[in-house]
């Protein structure tokens, strides 16, 4: 099933872009998204300690459910204000 | 026309507007305490040239309203108001605006630092700071809204 994956900040310059679409298996969690992404960009790993998660724009976590069209992003730790 | 109380823009920010938004609605308010955050010219020892704000836009303005929400439960008469700016900032000008309104000044000034303090752990916005010789991205807390230890932090700080 296809999915967009949402990334920003320094993970978006690591992966060169800040949406991309990817097919992934069925049944998947957030974690498989990630699996999925850290597979064809082994860059981004390291940022599984300290990254958030979100599935169609509301805060998520790993082992959530993803279903076909979900947007799941990947958040660097936020530096707002 | 009215004024929102949250907001995520890439349009110079109005501190007036939304006092002016929140003294209309709050005719039994007594203070109003304003907050102001400014792009500053250093930064852990780097002479910073300009900030780029970068925001997931959509999960940045539902964190806003988490954090209103939060503050009207942790002080039941007062209003909160936040816009956050995105994009190319320059020296001294101001990233962020909060306001907050209460029948009471202890409780607007409390609730104003909440917010800030809340922003700063769970709202979507990256600083990518430009400074002599390089660019970085800032990165400070990994946000967790349901995390109730940064939360009661925040509240701590608030009521210092």
């Amino acid at each position: 099933m296809r999915v967009t994956i949402r990334l920003f900040a320094r993970l978006r310059d690591l992966a060169g872009s800040g949406e991309l679409v990817r097919d992934v298996p069925h049944p998947a969690t957030v974690q498989t998204v990630w699996r999925t992404l850290v597979t064809e960009m082994p860059a981004l790993g390291d940022y599984e300690r300290t990254m958030s998660v979100a599935v169609n724009a509301d805060y998520s976590r790993m082992t959530a459910s993803v279903n076909e069209g979900d947007e799941v992003a990947f958040l660097p730790p936020v530096s707002g204000g | 026309m009215s004024v929102p109380l949250v907001a995520v823009t890439s349009q110079v920010l109005d501190l007036q507007a939304l006092v002016d938004e929140l003294a209309k609605t709050g005719s039994g308010d007594g203070a109003i305490t304003p907050f102001v955050g400014l792009v500053r010219d250093h930064n852990q020892g780097r002479r910073v040239e300009y900030l780029e704000y970068e925001a997931y836009d959509a999960l940045a303005v539902r964190a806003l309203n988490r954090i209103v929400d939060e503050a009207r439960q942790a002080w039941p008469d007062t209003r909160v108001a936040v816009h956050h700016r995105t994009g190319r900032l320059e020296i001294g000008e101001a990233s962020i605006i909060i306001a907050a309104a209460s029948p009471h000044r202890a409780h607007a000034f409390a609730a104003c630092r909440y917010a800030i303090e809340r922003v700063k752990q769970i709202v979507p916005i990256w600083k990518h700071e430009h400074f002599a010789g390089g660019d970085v991205w800032l990165e400070g807390a990994t946000a967790d809204p349901e995390d109730e230890v940064a939360r009661a932090t925040a509240y701590r700080i608030a009521c210092a």
